[in-house]
């Protein structure tokens, strides 16, 4: 029973990186933009986030605040990256894919380089303390699982009713769903498409960067090259998984983190199988849930990958 | 803002593209209460005219006026506040949203920063099509409706934004004739409150709707005049620049043995129920066999069923002494089946490749073409020259991009490509479709002599006068199951309607 407790109880903290760069992705998707390059945003917000704290701590306390800070700066650099890349996919109608392919490079490369220029080697930062919630989280079972985290998994969780609200029910989620699913049609009723795109794009980069942000401070406390592990990637299958829907995301998100810490724990174990076989085990979930659950595709934006160009008809 | 349109005026627009002149100094009038049809052939530059209107494109030269006071719209939300709305032949409108939403996506009035007021958009939608008799769903998703339903949605979308001037860009163009009639008197009712401009190429709809018309040919105005001063005839004499009359099948029966028949053939629709129930039908050698009915009767899946590309549940499909059921597509090719199919942009042509590719989509392994598996491009060349000029396909060369033609030459690289293999029975399935006069008269010649060569002909269409004036039997579907089969004789404009409708007698 306690371990079962504990894995959930991991669970909850370790969805949230996929949880914020998947919505992220899908108010990208939504809009018709396609950005593989979730992973790179991802590695230069972990780096910057946890570099604000290290410079200013060098491995000691810090002042909370600085950790804030750094998120908010890997927030305003992902929506920079985002920026860029509609610059690159919207404006020049440059291939999605391959952009996207470009961007993670260079995200992940130039974060590994600044790191080992500024930072140098591993090096610990000490990140956000837990904060129970009061009451809530003397609940048995339930208080530990879902209520003893840092503030930033409250806020990810938070977020994912907000991001129906914002698809759903404004006037900037209207247009994000229209100009993925039929730019025309939105030309004809007076939006700018490619504007809405720019803006999509820099929400979804600098959730992106949150999500690399909160790995770095919240969750490994560190920074590595390998930090990321192809999250950025997973977060993109998530929005297929789910069906470019917050809760539905969350769900998928929740689900490739309960894999992943069952095979923590099940490594634990000592069973006599090699440990590259349960490391796998999360990113198979992943490919078997996603053509189990690809069928039905109605609600898809239906261009996804396609530069729109007023003058030139499809 | 709110002031009424009394005058509206183009004045000398010039509107240049890449390589072709679009709009050459067009001017045109339409006052308050007035509707104007815009009449061309396809590529004559009335749609360019029009997205000039809403502030899609920039005219070069030229300028528009209301009530004689000069307007620059940057942009269609412009055009919107000046009280101009367009419904385009394509309809735009959002598929995984409800009519609401897309309403929504142009009422500016509900879009409060961080909160869109649906309630009142779905009440403005609500409180439009009551008055204007448009009955529309507002919470029904636009994939779940019907193309006569969308156009309804279109209608009440333009008028919530507040158009008193409507554009309606060829709307009868994939409606069923009895959506057509009921457009058209309702139309006619919101004439009172509106002014309407009317793109079409249709010259009873034009008649029966219009006061004024003004023919444009390529980009210019070629002739305007009051509606009720001229016969149709008259018009599309104008409109095409030569006397128009639609070939008719008045030749005698060939009387040919039977061909292709189709025996209690069942097949399913992609939603799986029965689409074709028991079907029977005779083709013989040198006849056109039309089927009339209301589409989506299991006219595209009969098509598909007897060309390879969708599977029979049960019955027989012979075709020359050979069962067709289950056959593979290239089965059905190699045994001298012909094919127009409905979606010409879909089906018909693989749009991005050149004119002369898309001429030898079916034989491309054939030694004509072709030897040790290489192309042979000398002969694909000549042979893509030569139907150019047969079917008078215009186009720069036939090294450009399928896709990039209009309707009526896609539809003729398509006709050329299926006669010219020397099939032995073609399939036509809504030929004309969306085309002007001109090349629904060249197709119609086609398909005569086709017919005058022995070969038969089954030809799908939901256009009357093309199934009465073209075919020696009329065969009437009505959901997956012949109704009737009338001689030439019997076929008249309400004998069909009737059973198309249903109704047995």
């Amino acid at each position: 029973m306690d371990v079962l407790i504990n894995i959930l109880a991991m669970t909850v903290p370790f969805s949230v990186a996929l949880l914020l760069a998947s919505i992220g992705e899908m108010f990208n998707q939504r809009a018709g933009v396609f950005n593989l390059g979730c992973e790179g945003i991802m590695a230069i917000g972990a780096f910057v986030g946890m570099l604000i704290p290290f410079l200013v701590g060098r491995g000691g306390a810090v002042p909370l605040y600085y950790n804030f800070v750094g998120i908010i700066l890997a927030a305003l650099l992902g929506a920079l990256l985002g920026l860029f890349f509609g610059l690159v996919c919207v404006t020049f109608r440059a291939p999605q894919g391959i952009a996207g392919i470009g961007l993670q490079m260079f995200g992940v490369g130039t974060a590994g380089t600044l790191f080992r220029h500024f930072v140098g080697g591993t090096q610990s930062i000490p990140g956000l303390p837990t904060m129970p919630i009061p009451a809530l989280s003397k609940i048995p079972v339930l208080g530990e699982i879902f209520f003893s985290h840092n503030i930033m998994v409250y806020l990810a969780f938070i977020f994912v009713p907000i991001s129906c609200y914002i698809l759903f029910r404004t006037p900037w989620g209207l247009k994000v769903r229209a100009v993925g699913t039929y730019p025309r049609a939105a030309d004809t009723m007076g939006i700018n498409v490619n504007r809405t795109r720019y803006e999509a794009l820099m929400v979804g980069g600098a959730l992106a960067g949150i999500a690399g942000a909160y790995l770095s401070i919240c969750q490994a406390k560190m920074f590595s090259d390998e930090l990321i592990a192809g999250r950025g990637f997973i977060a993109v299958a998530l929005v297929y998984f789910g069906h470019w829907h917050p809760v539905k995301i969350m769900l998928g998100a929740l689900l490739f983190s309960l894999a992943q810490t069952i095979q923590y724990n099940v490594q634990g174990l000592g069973l006599s199988l090699p440990y590259e076989f349960f490391v796998m085990l999360p990113y198979l979930v992943v490919i078997i849930v996603l053509s189990l659950t690809s069928k039905n595709q109605t609600m898809s934006p239906a261009s996804l990958g396609k530069p729109f160009n007023r003058e030139i008809r499809a | 803002m709110e002031d009424k349109i009394r005058l509206l005026s183009m004045e000398h627009i010039t509107k240049r593209f890449p390589g072709v002149l679009a709009s050459d100094d067009i001017s045109i009038k339409v006052k308050e209460g007035e509707i104007l049809a815009l009449v061309g052939e396809n590529g004559a530059g009335k749609t360019t005219l029009m997205n000039i209107l809403m502030g899609i494109y920039q005219q070069d030269e030229g300028v528009i006026k209301i009530n004689d006071k000069e307007v620059r719209f940057h942009g269609p939300e412009d055009a919107f506040k000046a009280g101009i709305g367009m419904v385009h032949q394509q309809y735009m409108l959002v598929p995984n949203m409800n009519v609401t939403e897309n309403v929504a996506l142009g009422y500016k009035k509900a879009w409060k920063p961080f909160k869109l007021d649906i309630d009142s958009v779905r009440k403005r939608v609500v409180e439009v099509s009551e008055h204007y008799g448009l009955y529309v769903n507002p919470d029904a998703y636009i994939w779940q409706l019907s193309v006569g339903e969308q156009q309804r949605v279109e209608l009440v979308k333009t008028l919530c934004l507040g158009a008193k001037f409507l554009i309606l860009d060829e709307p009868t163009s994939a409606l069923t004739p009895q959506e057509t009639d009921e457009l058209i008197l309702l139309l006619k009712k919101m004439k009172d409150e509106l002014s309407i401009i009317f793109i079409s190429h249709k010259l009873n709809e034009v008649k029966a709707l219009s006061d004024n018309f003004t023919i444009l040919r390529h980009g210019k105005v070629v002739f305007e005049g009051k509606t009720s001063d001229y016969a149709p005839s008259e018009i599309a004499a104008k409109m095409t620049g030569h006397e128009v009359k639609l070939p008719e099948n008045k030749e005698k029966d060939m009387n040919g043995e039977v061909v292709l028949s189709l025996k209690d053939v069942c097949v399913k629709s992609d939603r799986g129920f029965l689409a074709l129930d028991h079907f029977n039908l005779d083709v013989r050698a040198g006849e056109i066999v039309g089927l009339a009915g209301v589409s989506g009767n299991g006219q595209r899946e009969l098509a598909e069923a007897i060309n390879g590309l969708r599977s029979v549940e049960c019955g027989t499909i012979t075709f020359l002494g050979e069962d067709l059921a289950n056959k593979s597509p290239y089965y059905v090719i190699d045994h001298g089946m012909g094919y127009i199919p409905e979606e010409r942009n879909i089906e018909g042509i693989v749009p991005p490749f050149a004119i002369r590719e898309n001429f030898i989509l079916k034989d491309s392994d054939k030694s004509k073409f072709s030897q040790f598996k290489f192309l042979k491009k000398k002969v694909i060349n000549e042979n893509a020259e030569t139907l150019r000029k047969d079917f008078d396909i215009r186009c720069p060369d036939t090294a450009t991009s399928a896709g990039s033609l209009s309707g009526g030459n896609i539809q003729k690289v398509i006709l050329a490509r299926e006669i010219t293999r020397a099939p032995k029975f073609l399939i036509a399935v809504y030929p004309t479709r969306g085309l002007d006069l001109g090349a629904i008269e060249f197709i119609h010649e086609q398909l005569l002599k086709k017919r005058r060569e022995g070969i038969g002909i089954l030809l799908i269409s939901e256009e009357l006068d093309e199934i009465i004036n073209l075919s020696d039997r009329v065969a009437v579907i009505y959901k997956g199951s012949i109704q009737k089969v009338l001689k030439h004789n019997e076929a008249t404009r309400s004998s069909l309607g009737i059973l198309m409708a249903g109704v047995k007698e």
